[in-house]
């Protein structure tokens, strides 16, 4: 036995690894840990099926029923709704991970935009099985969601019936989204996540963690992989096992009245991994906000290794010691600034009413837009000019800075939005109504 | 065998039935894509929104009032001058239903606070459009709208409001 399950190891693993590579502080094991979530939302999600419609409204009834009857059902749906949440956190970080170490430079770049595709397969299932429950919830958050889809260019209405499977998020709309939830986007998910994994032996391994300026000597200490790096493996997924399950025992997954296409309840909120989209819809004109900027910000992240391709700093964090200060500065420079100009666009700022002629697209869109363009590149000069900045710096700062003003435009999605999406403190919220 | 050396730019025997093979694999591929297309492509109407609603005698709905009629997924707004027009209760933002408040008279949206006149003008963005129109006719006394196809429109316009 033991021979059969060493070789099935040895046949994912080398023999042998980099004593260094098995440093947890490098990897924080995110990689390991999205494999293990994805396992674990097999299983749950298979069991799941066993007990459900994706047929409105037995759909609902369906989760009732698991919700009260099905012996453990609660359990198992919340360990599959914790699990896909976890999920969504753990590739970011690992993504994020992977960016602040330089390691998707040659020969690593295709396993990146592996990982990339790998990421919006992830949002998919998200966002597919946010759907199925069929509550207010789901119908109004998956309703503002394909809702974007209507403003790509040219075919964005025939696109969003094709896939609502009409005018409206109806029956078919629940059919198609299980359909892509139990099967399409599963099998993507495995295929790419085996190819994912192979590239990674492909590619030499890991990349080596080192100090700022270190040159890695031939000659690295290695050890086998059975026992040091499957002993660390197996330890780490039974602890995720022991908090997931602690949490689902405690916690079960929402849900709220029937799904009910006349009624709109307030605030009408995205999940909240979509959240932060959703405050940039607050701000700018769907066009801007659902389109160009995360199509300009997705083609920027694929096209990361092409533009930056810094071999001496893999494996550094932050790329230098000035990377960490910059990181800092940028992570300052969003925190002010973010909070600044949502609180600018709520309370001053009124494009449509200044400039009352002109289409939304652009005064709403295109305008606002292009300002923060103008003081970003302004930023970028200083950056250049005033500081003594690499390239690859550079790079490193705006990162950080997009990522960490996302995560404000996140939080106040998720914590400062109430009725009629109007801005209050958390602690001062009202409560919804309907 | 004969590579296409000549200066008469002729193809072999081989690259020929290759290209063939390329092209009709190519049509293939179409066919099958359409086919696809098709089988998943929304079907007309599920019975009762996307067909005619009757939403009630013309006598029903008074001068200056706004109902909400949840089958047809709209609302009659009659105006003050006695005509109708059929409001789809999407919002032309992201799709939420927007509710009618009747003590402000308008609709305000609960998802990104878009608001709307009785005649479905636009008062406050982010919404990019007025509300969208059914078609509203009259029959033996009864106000019918066809759910299966709504209009958008730029701004709203008298011509747009139908008179029994």
């Amino acid at each position: 036995m033991r021979l059969v399950v060493n070789n099935i190891i040895l046949h994912i693993h080398p023999a042998k690894v980099p004593e260094r590579s098995l440093r947890f502080t490098y990897t924080w094991g995110l990689g390991g840990l999205s494999a293990f979530l994805l396992m674990l939302l097999v299983s749950t999600g298979v069991l799941l099926e066993m007990h459900y419609t994706p047929s409105a409204p037995q759909a609902y009834l369906n989760i009732l029923q698991l919700e009260s009857s099905v012996p453990f059902g609660s359990f198992i749906r919340a360990l599959h709704h914790w699990a896909a949440n976890v999920l969504i956190v753990a590739v970011t970080l690992h993504l994020l991970r992977v960016f602040l170490t330089g390691a998707y430079r040659p020969p690593r770049h295709t396993n990146w935009l592996t990982g990339v595709a790998l990421f919006l397969l992830v949002v998919s299932a998200n966002f597919t099985g946010y759907l199925l429950p069929w509550d207010q919830l789901a119908f109004w958050a998956i309703t503002v969601g394909t809702g974007i889809v209507a403003y790509v260019p040219w075919i964005g209405n025939t696109l969003s019936r094709l896939l609502l499977g009409g005018p409206e998020v109806g029956g078919r709309t629940l059919l198609n989204f299980y359909t892509l939830h139990i099967s399409v986007i599963p099998i993507s998910l495995v295929l790419l996540t085996s190819y994912h994994f192979w590239r990674i032996r492909k590619d030499g391994g890991l990349s080596i963690p080192k100090a700022p300026g270190e040159t890695i000597s031939r000659g690295l200490t290695r050890v086998t992989t059975i026992p040091h790096l499957v002993r660390r493996e197996v330890a780490y997924a039974l602890v995720w096992t022991a908090l997931l399950v602690g949490w689902a025992m405690w916690v079960p997954a929402p849900l709220e009245g029937i799904a009910n296409p006349n009624v709109s309840p307030n605030p009408a909120k995205a999940p909240w991994y979509f959240a932060g989209l959703q405050e940039l819809l607050l701000h700018f004109h769907p066009l801007i906000a659902a389109i160009i900027i995360p199509s300009a910000a997705l083609l920027a992240l694929a096209t990361l290794p092409w533009w930056d391709t810094f071999p001496e700093s893999v494996g550094v964090y932050f790329r230098s010691r000035r990377g960490r200060y910059l990181s800092l500065m940028a992570t300052g420079l969003a925190l002010l600034a973010t909070p600044a100009w949502i609180a600018a666009d709520a309370f001053w700022l009124d494009w449509s009413g200044w400039l009352p002629g002109w289409p939304t697209w652009f005064s709403n869109g295109v305008l606002p837009l292009a300002l923060l363009l103008v003081g970003a590149w302004l930023l970028h000069l200083f950056l250049k000019h005033a500081l003594p900045t690499t390239h690859e710096e550079r790079v490193l700062f705006w990162m950080i800075f997009l990522l960490v003003s996302f995560i404000i435009l996140t939080v106040v999605g998720v914590f400062f939005r109430g009725p009629n999406m109007d801005l209050y403190w958390p602690w001062a919220m009202p409560l919804s109504h309907s | 065998m004969s590579t296409s050396h000549d200066a008469s730019s002729s193809i072999s025997r081989r690259d020929f039935l290759k290209l063939g093979g390329v092209a009709l694999g190519g049509l293939l591929t179409l066919e099958i894509g359409g086919m696809i297309l098709r089988y998943i492509a929304p079907r007309q109407t599920e019975g009762e929104f996307g067909g005619i609603i009757t939403a009630g005698a013309i006598d029903d709905f008074p001068p200056g009032s706004v109902t909400h009629i949840p089958a047809g997924r709209f609302y009659l707004s009659r105006l003050p001058d006695g005509g109708f027009l059929a409001l789809y209760q999407r919002c032309t933002h992201l799709g939420c239903t927007v509710p009618w408040h009747q003590e402000e008279n308008k609709f305000v949206c609960p998802c990104h606070n878009s608001q709307f006149t009785a005649e479905g003008e636009l008062l406050n963005p982010p919404a990019p459009r007025p509300l969208d129109l059914f078609p509203v006719f009259f029959e033996d006394g009864l106000v019918k709208v066809d759910t299966g196809n709504p209009s958008s429109r730029a701004h709203f316009d008298v011509s747009q409001v139908v008179y029994p």
